[in-house]
């Protein structure tokens, strides 16, 4: 350490006994430090307790029962899995939704968003606030409007399907449709992604367009070659929260069946849903820490198989230069 | 998208010729591109038309077969024996009439013409006749909604929670993305590469051990675990600030500092005033997400009506009242549940889109 000797400074703070490099790092940690705290008690706690627990038979009503079970919860993951028990069951029903609702709402999303870019669109604010308000609504009040608006004999839809001759399923009491019904619903909140697609959009140099245009290419090989590269780093970071978004995947189903067992029929028996269940109907809350774990893992797996095949599909302009 | 390639010649033939022509036919785009969005977002907001008018219809106006989509009610006509009878659209040879249907039958019936009470004879199937529809709102639903659903209540627990935890949401934030931004910090990277990834993390991980935390300090029951951990800084609206603040101008602070201002003096009087439109963003943030939160106070709330916040008193609402005969109610209840929000941000979507995007894009 060395110490400053700043006899001559009449204006040196007398404690001026640390290095200026120490005092920044010190004061600046302490800045960090709610952070920090929250970092240690909310987070990294919580993770090794959950990993311990997933290897116990914790009870919240009768804690003083604990034991260390090995890898029985594991175990009874894994043959819920095979035998299509409520493991196999829940990861189904949320796999089926992502591959729905993930592909559609990114395509809107993009296609809203090339829509809201056109220079001859007139009134373009009031468009971008109207497609992003039901992101606002509340998913609880957002999930009761859809379930009016899918009834199979009330709701609107089913009337506009009727009027035009189609038949109309009841959406959410119909175990083949609820899933579909509840992909209508994720999409409505396109809006974020929306905004977030339109602001790459708006980051794309005009320039390439026009190089574009002197080699004689129309719209879609400005789309492909120019729009769809440019934008590829917003694409990826739509992709990753949408699968986020999807692992956490909860209110509306249990708006929809609040006994929790996904009804109609299991259909809509997300994996949350069956976690809620095992911890908090069933208080075996050592299991629904392997739960939780099990979920951790496939998120990590596909966030890292995301980033690993990144590097063939997304562009970052800053990389070439 | 195949309207946005309007061709705009650049090339100078004909100029002076089309310049009318080309005018006329950038505004039918200019117009078609517009009219076209706008119809979509018709649709796309046709569930909420939905809710706003079965918000003010009752259980037979929702039901009733052939019912205009709009509040609405059949006209009656009450004849001299007291009796109420519909008024239907006749069609006669003296054009077409509004007369009340007396006695209906397959092939004739009798009909009541209003204006004179006498009994007029029509040769038809009287199924075939539409009656006269008119507006008919019940407003009652609403006074139903704010006893059963104990929206005031309701209301003040949600506002509560979600202005005490916007407060220690910013205010941690901004202290801690002011640390990430401007001091030199041995390992900072490291730190902060922490901070993104905990962003990714599913909460289900944290959720059981941080419920059994606060079970054990006797928490659950009460707001404090709704509040108490937005006082911890949030690593995305870190995020978001840290990034705000690495674009102002570095020279303020120092010559604050020159001047011998001390860390949180320079945050208070230099940072912070700049960074307004990142502040605002991250309070209605944890604002919108506070009012949306549902899994959170219905773990912690359990069993507690009286603390119960907007969300899960709703969802509570629409498993007793979500039967298609009293479907008005739920609807006119998240109708008044989404007020709130909809209406802060119309009054703020400026300053929160914006922190969308920042957030989305500029990493």
């Amino acid at each position: 350490m060395v110490i400053v000797e700043d006899k001559d400074s009449v204006h040196a703070p007398p404690p001026r006994r640390m290095s200026l490099a120490r005092r920044e790092t010190l004061l600046g940690l302490a800045f960090l430090s709610p952070w920090f705290i929250g970092l240690v008690v909310f987070t990294a706690m919580p993770i090794v307790v959950s990993l311990g627990l997933s290897f116990t038979n914790f009870n919240l009503l009768h804690p003083e029962n604990l034991r260390f079970v090995g890898l029985d919860n594991y175990g009874r993951m894994w043959s819920e899995l095979l035998n299509n028990g409520d493991v196999g069951k829940s990861l189904g029903v949320t796999a089926r939704y992502a591959l729905m609702e993930v592909p559609l709402t990114i395509g809107l999303a993009l296609g809203l968003a090339l829509l809201l870019n056109q220079k001859l669109l007139a009134g373009k604010p009031v468009f971008r606030t109207l497609f992003f308000m039901p992101v606002m609504i509340p998913l609880v009040a957002s999930t009761i409007v859809w379930q009016g608006f899918l009834n199979g004999s009330t709701g609107w839809l089913a009337q506009i399907l009727k009027a035009f001759g189609l038949p109309a399923p009841s959406w959410f009491s119909d175990p083949a449709w609820a899933l579909p019904g509840l992909v209508l619903l994720g999409i409505w909140g396109v809006g974020n992604m929306m905004l977030i697609f339109l602001a790459g959009l708006q980051g794309v140099p005009t320039e390439l367009y026009e190089a574009v245009k002197v080699d004689g290419g129309g719209a879609w090989a400005r789309f492909r070659h120019v729009t769809l590269p440019m934008i590829s780093p917003v694409l990826f970071y739509n992709v990753l929260i949408s699968i986020i978004g999807v692992a956490q995947y909860f209110t509306q189903a249990y708006v929809i069946d609040p006994a929790g067992n996904g009804n109609p029929g299991g259909s809509t028996l997300f994996f949350n849903m069956n976690l809620y269940k095992e911890g908090w109907s069933y208080n075996n809350m050592g299991y629904a820490s392997a739960l939780a774990w099990l979920m951790m893992l496939v998120v990590v797996v596909a966030a890292i198989t995301l980033f690993r095949t990144s590097a063939r599909w997304v562009f970052y302009a800053g990389d070439t230069k | 998208m195949t309207r946005n390639t309007l061709p705009v010649p650049l090339t100078g033939s004909g100029r002076g010729r089309s310049t009318r022509a080309r005018t006329i036919r950038f505004g039918l785009s200019k117009l078609g591109l517009t009219m076209f969005t706008a119809s979509l977002a018709m649709i796309f907001l046709l569930p909420l038309v939905y809710m706003f008018l079965t918000s003010f219809k009752d259980s037979s106006q929702m039901t009733t077969l052939n019912a205009p989509l709009w509040p609405a009610s059949t006209n009656t006509y009450t004849a001299a024996d007291g009796q109420p009878y519909t008024i239907y659209q006749v069609p006669t040879a003296n054009g077409v009439q509004s007369l009340a249907l007396e006695k209906p039958s397959r092939t004739s019936s009798t009909f009541l013409d209003p204006k004179t009470g006498q009994e007029v004879e029509w040769q038809g199937n009287w199924r075939s006749l539409s009656p006269v529809w008119s507006l008919d709102i019940k407003l009652d639903n609403f006074s139903t909604v704010l006893t059963l659903l104990n929206f005031p209540l309701l209301l003040r627990n949600t506002l509560v929670i979600a202005i005490l935890g916007t407060l220690g949401a910013v205010t941690s934030a901004v202290l801690v993305a002011f640390g990430f931004a401007r001091f030199r910090i041995p390992g900072k990277d490291g730190l902060f590469l922490v901070l993104i990834m905990t962003i990714m993390l599913p909460f289900q991980v944290l959720l059981i051990p941080q419920y059994i935390g606060f079970k054990a300090v006797g928490w659950t029951g009460t707001w404090l675990p709704l509040i108490v951990p937005h006082f911890f800084a949030n690593a995305y609206n870190v995020f978001l600030l840290r990034q705000y603040f690495k674009t102002l101008p570095r020279e303020l602070d120092e010559a604050a500092q020159l001047d011998g201002a001390s860390p949180l003096r320079i945050l208070w009087s230099v940072i912070v005033p700049q960074a307004w439109p990142a502040i605002i963003a991250v309070s209605l943030f944890h604002f919108f997400f506070t009012w949306n939160d549902f899994f959170a106070p219905l773990i912690y709330l359990s069993g507690h009506k009286e603390l119960a916040t907007m969300t899960v008193g709703l969802q509570d609402f629409s498993a007793v009242y979500a039967g298609s005969g009293s479907g008005f109610l739920t609807q006119a209840a998240s109708l008044l549940a989404m007020i709130v929000p909809v209406a802060i941000f119309f009054v703020a979507q400026r300053a929160f889109l914006r922190g969308v995007i920042i957030s989305g894009v500029e990493k």
